[in-house]
Parts: structure tokens; sequence; C-alpha cells
């Protein structure tokens, strides 16, 4: 049966399904209980489940995230909510050095299959630190895979093959689109495989990369580009940020030789910068045009009275597509 | 604060302001360093235990020396020592069942052989192999742990998985008194009080975090009455006296195959030589008279001996045939880690993630391929 659901609506779905699919899923975070977690994403799910297994823990980062590596190692599959990618980095040693290596380090015979989930993103008007768009910091680590959805439909999915994948995921869910549309989402499992990205939208001129909550942006752009100055806008939503799918990115610019990349985390050392690497590398004699880079500026989130003048807008996007255009 | 007693009734406790006594007098104590039993072995020491006790000591300090000069002869690479600290860890070793899990740190492989880690796997860490860190499949040794306090989270989510799955084991966290002053030994105690894992934290206080002495690294005079921040039981042992660490771990084991939650060990020992092969302990503290001190007073392996052999145990016969037996293991545990197949360059790319991702298959192809700058004249 197909019914419109939210993001935040899509992703408690995927695990109230898991939970009931798989005895061996357990939830773990702070507030996620009772509460049922700062954004709802597990509401009731504790009545449903019970305390076991979904857990209200200690407000504790690295000992939630390190108690969750020794209870996957001993059978369990557990989902870890973090409360703003923010607040992640007491937790970051136990996700780099132990999630990460445990595979590596005991050649295959123990693993850590768990995914941490975390909002992450600005827009909302939320306090400090609570706003960052730091992926980059994982997606440079081996051991880790790392997604970041952008529609109630990729979010479920991506989130069901997040807690089958043997692997530890981080699991990034643009905040400010938890609620911002419904989308139609069938009501049973179903996975969309990570380490692939999706053309949402075929064009000629252009290709724009974009993911989370961004992808919104570079639609907005590319439809008000075609109506203003008939440019067609191939727009990709790379899903997963790493590994990175690196046919669908060569496949597009080999056809339309300009790329803009638009992300709203920091420029340098971005995923943009990354993306530019890989066409780089296997698309160069193709391009037309340099890549631009569209993203969020080189200083900290700012507070939210200008934190929209931080993050990519529709027309900084437009402005790229044009000067890769007319280059 | 009041006196509370923990474990049984001759365990040592700290709780109460008088009783913060750090001399070594109020440890918990069953066999004292001249040999003479001054507690309770509660009728489950055997002498088949003890003599067991004894041999495995030799063996890891022989297997300890042998390995310093390994790494002198550049047969293996930096090196961390514990001699000194062999009750502590063939103790609480010796206690362990093979379905329990063992989280050692860098200096824990004395507890990890014991527990049933074969000797050459060990030599292989020290020498750099990719497959150093293997479990015998029917046990659960963890990789040594590198980063301080870490793997103590672990030992509550390995621990915490066995309650929940109704399995009869425990999981053991060793560490340093270092490893106090991080914030993951909060957090795992505090979990580990919280959901009443089945944890046994080990801590084998020697006195130094490499050169930071522990009056330096805390102003709480002992690391066991951290237990009371998380109400769950903590004694401070003397971690020399094999007999106190043994009977200890039993305990702590019971209590947590009991439902009855964690319990925090602190047992008080001393390395005898350098934090590792690169660290040179005259920087930072008397080695000489420390280390004198220690192995002339209170030596973990002498009064067992004297034990044994006042019992009608252990003799000079024995104690020569040991050494001879030992060095043969620790020299038949060297032969198979050198003749080990050596790690081959495209081994790092493996187990990195269940499917390799495409970027590694790429650069491992990158590495086996014959270089661009062949045929091109010098």
């Amino acid at each position: 049966m197909k019914r419109k659901l939210t993001m935040i609506q899509a992703i408690t779905e995927a695990m109230d399904q898991k939970l009931a699919d798989d005895s061996r899923m357990m939830l773990l975070g702070e507030d996620i209980g009772v509460n049922g977690g700062v954004f709802r994403a597990t509401e009731d799910l504790i009545h449903k489940y019970g305390p076991e297994r979904v857990v209200d823990t200690p407000l504790a980062e690295a000992g939630i995230i390190g108690a969750a590596i020794g209870l996957a190692m001993n059978g369990k599959i557990p989902v870890v909510e973090i409360q703003f990618l923010a607040f992640i980095y007491p937790g970051f040693e136990q996700i780099v050095s132990h999630a990460a290596r445990m595979r590596y380090r005991t050649r295959g015979q123990y693993h850590v299959p768990m995914v941490i989930r975390t909002p992450y993103g600005a827009g909302i008007r939320g306090p400090e630190l609570h706003s960052e768009s730091v992926e980059t910091f994982f997606a440079h680590v081996p051991g880790l895979k790392v997604v970041a959805p952008s529609t109630p439909f990729d979010a479920k999915g991506l989130l069901i093959a997040a807690m089958e994948d043997p692997d530890p995921v981080i699991f990034l869910e643009p905040t400010k689109l938890y609620r911002a549309f419904k989308q139609e989402v069938p009501e049973e499992m179903y996975r969309v495989p990570i380490g692939k990205a999706k053309v949402v939208q075929e064009g000629s001129d252009v290709s724009i990369f974009a993911w989370g909550a961004m992808l919104r942006v570079a639609e907005d752009a590319a439809k008000q580009i075609e109506r203003e100055n008939g440019l067609s806008c191939e727009v990709i939503d790379l899903r997963t940020l790493y590994p990175l799918d690196r046919d669908t990115i060569i496949a597009s610019v080999k056809k339309t030789g300009r790329a803009v990349v638009v992300h709203e985390a920091h420029k340098t050392a971005g995923l943009g910068a990354e993306i530019i690497s890989i066409i780089n590398d296997e698309a160069l004699i193709y391009m037309k045009a340099p890549v631009k880079r569209i993203t969020g500026y080189d200083v900290p989130v700012p507070q939210f009275s200008i934190e929209d003048d931080y993050l990519p807008t529709a027309e900084r996007v437009k402005d790229g597509i044009m000067e890769t255009a007319t280059f | 604060m009041t006196s509370r007693i923990i474990l049984s009734k001759d365990t040592a406790v700290f709780f109460s302001e008088k009783e913060r006594d750090v001399s070594m007098s109020s440890l918990y104590q069953v066999l004292s360093p001249a040999g003479e039993l001054v507690g309770d072995l509660k009728g489950q020491l055997d002498e088949a235990t003890m003599i067991k006790m004894y041999e495995n000591m030799v063996l890891v300090r022989q297997f300890d020396r042998k390995s310093i000069n390994l790494q002198r002869q550049g047969r293996m690479g930096t090196y961390a020592p514990f001699e000194g600290q062999e009750a502590s860890q063939v103790g609480s070793a010796m206690a362990m069942t093979p379905g329990d899990w063992l989280f050692p740190t860098y200096r824990d492989h004395a507890a990890a052989i014991v527990h049933g880690q074969s000797m050459a796997r060990v030599f292989l860490y020290w020498m750099g192999h990719m497959e150093g860190s293997i479990s015998p499949k029917h046990l659960h040794i963890m990789p040594p742990c590198v980063p301080i306090a870490t793997q103590m989270v672990h030992a509550v989510g390995t621990a915490w998985a066995s309650k929940l799955q109704n399995e009869k084991h425990v999981s053991i966290a060793y560490f340093g008194d270092g490893a106090s002053s991080e914030g993951d030994f909060h957090e795992a105690l505090n979990f580990a009080g919280v959901f009443q894992t089945p944890t046994i934290f080990f801590c084998q206080n020697n006195g130094f975090a490499i050169s930071v002495p522990f009056s330096q690294q805390s102003a709480s005079k002992t690391i066991a009455q951290r237990s009371a921040a998380y109400d769950i039981p903590g004694v401070r042992i003397d971690g020399n006296d094999i007999f106190a660490v043994w009977l200890t771990m039993k305990e702590a084991m019971q209590r947590a195959l009991d439902g009855k939650g964690p319990t925090l060990i602190e047992a008080v020992t001393f390395r005898y030589g350098a934090h590792t092969t690169a660290d040179d302990p005259k920087k930072y503290r008397d080695q000489e008279s420390l280390s004198e001190e220690w192995r002339q007073e209170r030596d973990p392996l002498q009064r067992l001996r004297v034990y044994l052999e006042n019992q009608g145990l252990w003799n000079e016969t024995k104690e020569v045939e040991l050494i001879a037996r030992v060095n043969e293991q620790i020299d038949a545990a060297l032969v198979e880690a050198e003749s080990y197949p050596k790690s081959k360059p495209e081994d790092m790319f493996k187990h990195v993630y269940a499917e390799p991702s495409w970027m590694a298959t790429e650069q491992e192809s990158e590495l086996v391929k014959p270089s661009k700058q062949e045929g091109i004249p010098a």
C-alpha cells in the first residue's frame, strides 16, 4: 500500500520494521525511549519493544558508541542515535579507532554491524553546534560507510540497508528535511543500496551533484535555470558519501562536460574536492569548464540569525551553473 | 562516610576516611611477601592450581625477557614488558573460563597467553604481523588495546550482550592507573553500574603512567574508591599476591554471573622495567632502587615459590626442569612465529569491509602492478 510519509516517519518505520524482523536489533541513545528522541524518530518504540531493546542511555557519547561496539561484537545489531552531529565528537575515537578497525585488526574474526544515526545540517534555527555538516570527517576513514538520504523513500530504504550492512554505517539525516515534505513510501521493507547515487533529473548541459538538504536547493536551481536560460541540468543525489558512486559521477560528466558540486559543508577539504578529483582522474578530457563548488563557507556555521547566508542558495547555485556554462 | 565491607569480610575496605590508608598493609592479601599464608584460601585453591600458577608465572616472565632480547636483536618491534606484574595477569586470567571476553591492553599479553593465546601469535603481534591479533577460535581474546581506557566500554557492551542473551560469561577489561584519568573509564563504570553488566574492571596500578606517578595522576588516593561514585563494589588488593588476585577475581566473577553486576578491582603492583623498549625509566624515577626494592621485597614469583617449597610442593630440581621446559616452549613458539608466512603487501587491503571498496581494490592493483618507470633508461 502506498502512503505518504515525512522523512522522520520513514525513518521510524524502518527501525520499527527491523526491530520486529530481527531480535538482534537494539536502539540506544539519549532520550530515545520514553521521550521518543528529540526529533521523535523513535516515538513509541520503547512501548512496542521494551526498555531492553530501546534503551535510554546515560548522556555519554563515547559510552554509547563504545558499548554499542561491544554489543555488536557479541551478537547484537545496535542502532545508535546521537542527538546532533556536533555532539558526536566525544565518541569520535570509538568510531575511528575501534568501530572502523575491528574487522581489520582481527582479520575478519570480529566485525561491528552497527548504525550511528544523527541529524545534521543547518536551516532549522538551531542553537550553536546544532547545524554542522562535517561528513568529511567520517568519509576519510576506511572501515566506515557514510550515507545521507534526501527523501523519505531513500531514508527508509537506505536505513534498512544500513541496518543489514555487516560494517558500521554513519547515517546522516538532514534535519531540515525531517518534516519538510511527504512522499509515497511503500509499507513493506525494501532496500536502497549503499554506494549508489541516483540521477534525480536527467539533463545534457551541466551535472549538479548534491546530497541531503542541498539536493532540494540543487533541484530548485536546475528548474529555474532551465526556465530562465534554457539550460538542461542533470541533478544527481549522491546518497552515499563513502564510498562515492564513481560510475554515476563519471557517466554524467562525460555526457555534460560541465559540473557543479553543492554542499553545505565547508569548502576546504569538503567532499566537493573529492568529486572534482574523481572527475580529474577519469574524465578530464571531457570537461569544457572547471568544476564549480557552491558550498558553505570556511567559517564555523554561524548563529542562526544569519545561517541562511551561510547555506548555499538556489541563486548561488544558478550563478555557479552559469559560470560553468559560459566559461 | 560509613565504612562498607566489599566482597568478603577479609577483603580490604577503603571507603571511609580512616581506611584510605594506602600503605601496602591496607591491601587485601592472602600470601605475604615472605611466602606465608596470611588470609583464608576459602577452600577454593588446591595444590595443583597453586603449582600451575607458579609455572605460568615463570613461563610468562621468561617470555617477557626473551621478547626484550628479541627486540634488542632487531627481530621484534617496540615491546611493552610486564615483568613484576605476573601475579596480577596470571592470577586473573587463570580465574577466567573459555567463554569469557578478555580485553587486554598492550601490556597484558601474559593474561592473554594464560587464557589461551599462543605465544607464537603474541610474537607475531610484536613483530608487526597483520595476523598478530587473531584470537583462538574457541576464545574471545580481543586485540591489545592501544588507546587508553577505550576498551573498557567495549567490555561493557560485550557483557551487556551476554546478559541479554542469557549467556553465563563475563567480560574483563584490563587497564592501568593512567586509564583512570580518561573519560572512557568513567563512562564504562557508569554504564556498567546503570545496566548492571557482568563486567570486571581489572586495574593494574603499577604506580606510573609511563612517567607520571599516580600521586600526580589523581587526587584520590586509590582507584578502587572511585567505585563508590558508581555504587558498584570496588576492592584494592596486593597485585603481587596471586592468591589474592585469583580469589578476588573468582568472587567478582561469581557476583557477575549471579546477576549482581560489575566489580572494580585495583591490583597494586609494579613494572620492574621500562614502559616500552623505547622508554628509559631512569629519566623519571629512581629506577634502580625502586625496581630493586620491589624485586627484593614484593616479587610475585618469589613469594609463591617460598610457599610451595614450605609445603613440600616445590624444589630446586623442579625449578631447573621448569625453566628448561618453558624455555623450550618459548623457543618453539619463536620458531613458529619466525617461520610463519610473512604479511604480504596486499594483506593491507583485506578485511577493511566485508566487501572491499572500489577505491581499495584499485589501489591494490596499483600496488602490485609493475612500475611505470621500468624500461626508462637511467
